[in-house]
């Protein structure tokens, strides 16, 4: 039998990183998900268990305040792809320039220093990753993912799909339901 | 997570191609560690060395002698510690079926051999960019396609 099963991302990083933390004893606040707060200054060798306790998790400790910055555009990004009211409210770098004060033209040019593509980019990659995420698990049509995730139009999303991963979002759903049936997972 | 260097390996029994492709790696912004194999069971037994350095993006040519790319996708596949690689179909053929295959037994990127250096050059760092964005942020791999 199979049962489907639907994950809730920040519920499940929350609860990682506060097992983790309240393993080791520590005492601190969750800013956002991207930040934690100590109470008191960590030892070398506090921060070193921190690290192997998250990198079991695949959670890194990020140093250089660039990357810092990166990842919070990112988890800016996925936020307001992921809430559809807040993508009709806001054009995007004023959600970006607004939610983390800095010039947007600041943000794009670290973002595309670090990764090596630009932030347009990143956005359309995170709606094509949403809008494969509806086709799969929710068994949306074409025509209702395209009026959630704000395209004008289903053409504007299907060319947009065709673009960014040269498939049509048809073939697309038949390769990975042939997958699931020879139960292949990469 | 900022782009520091990236592992790549390509399989390819034409020793032009490998030439060709070591170029335009070597051209791209990105910087790269390229390990080069001439047919596919050189590829696996090097990725199956128990201390092996495992590559971010392996490039697989389809047809190759002794063991073809197709064959390296299945075991790769089945293999609990390579299943998670990304894998980029590198090959001559632009047979639909061909393409669905290779997806269906889970390649995550075809590429075809483009005819010229300019060509290449841009669908590889295509695919490199791309796999980084997928290393690098929440995005969900099992759904990662892409034809070139």
């Amino acid at each position: 039998m199979t049962l489907n099963i639907k994950f809730d991302y920040n519920f499940i990083c929350k609860a990682i990183l506060q097992e983790q933390l309240d393993n080791l004893g520590l005492e601190y606040t969750l800013q956002s998900l991207g930040e934690i707060k100590f109470k008191n200054k960590l030892t070398h060798t506090q921060r070193d268990q921190l690290c192997q306790a998250f990198g079991k998790y695949g959670i890194e400790i990020l140093d250089n305040p660039q990357n810092v910055l990166v990842q919070r555009i990112k988890d800016a990004i996925t936020e307001l792809v992921n809430d559809s009211d807040k993508a009709k409210k806001y054009n995007v770098s004023t959600y970006l320039s607004d939610t983390l004060n800095y010039s947007y033209p600041h943000l794009s040019s670290i973002f595309s220093e670090v990764t090596h593509s630009s932030i347009e980019n990143f956005i359309i990659l995170k709606k094509i990753d949403a809008v494969k995420h509806l086709i799969m698990d929710k068994n949306l049509t074409l025509t209702e993912i395209a009026h959630r995730l704000n395209y004008s139009s289903v053409a504007h999303l299907s060319a947009q799909f065709k673009k960014t991963t040269g498939l049509t979002p048809s073939s697309f759903q038949r390769i990975i339901k042939k997958r699931k049936e020879k139960g292949i997972t990469p | 997570m900022a782009l520091s260097i990236m592992n790549i390996a390509l399989a390819d029994d034409d020793a032009d191609d490998r030439m060709l492709f070591e170029e335009a790696i070597g051209e791209i912004e990105i910087k790269t560690k390229l390990s080069l194999f001439s047919d596919g069971k050189q590829l696996m037994d090097y990725l199956t060395q128990p201390q092996a350095i495992l590559p971010e993006i392996i490039f697989l040519d389809l047809n190759m002698p002794i063991k073809n790319g197709m064959q390296c996708l299945r075991e790769i596949r089945q293999n609990e510690s390579l299943l998670h690689l990304c894998v980029a179909i590198y090959s001559t053929s632009s047979s639909e079926q061909d393409i669905e295959e290779t997806f269906v037994n889970g390649a995550n990127i075809y590429i075809n051999k483009p005819n010229s250096f300019g060509a290449l050059k841009k669908a590889v760092e295509k695919a490199l960019r791309l796999n980084w964005q997928y290393h690098t942020s929440a995005l969900n791999r099992d759904n990662f396609l892409l034809r070139l």
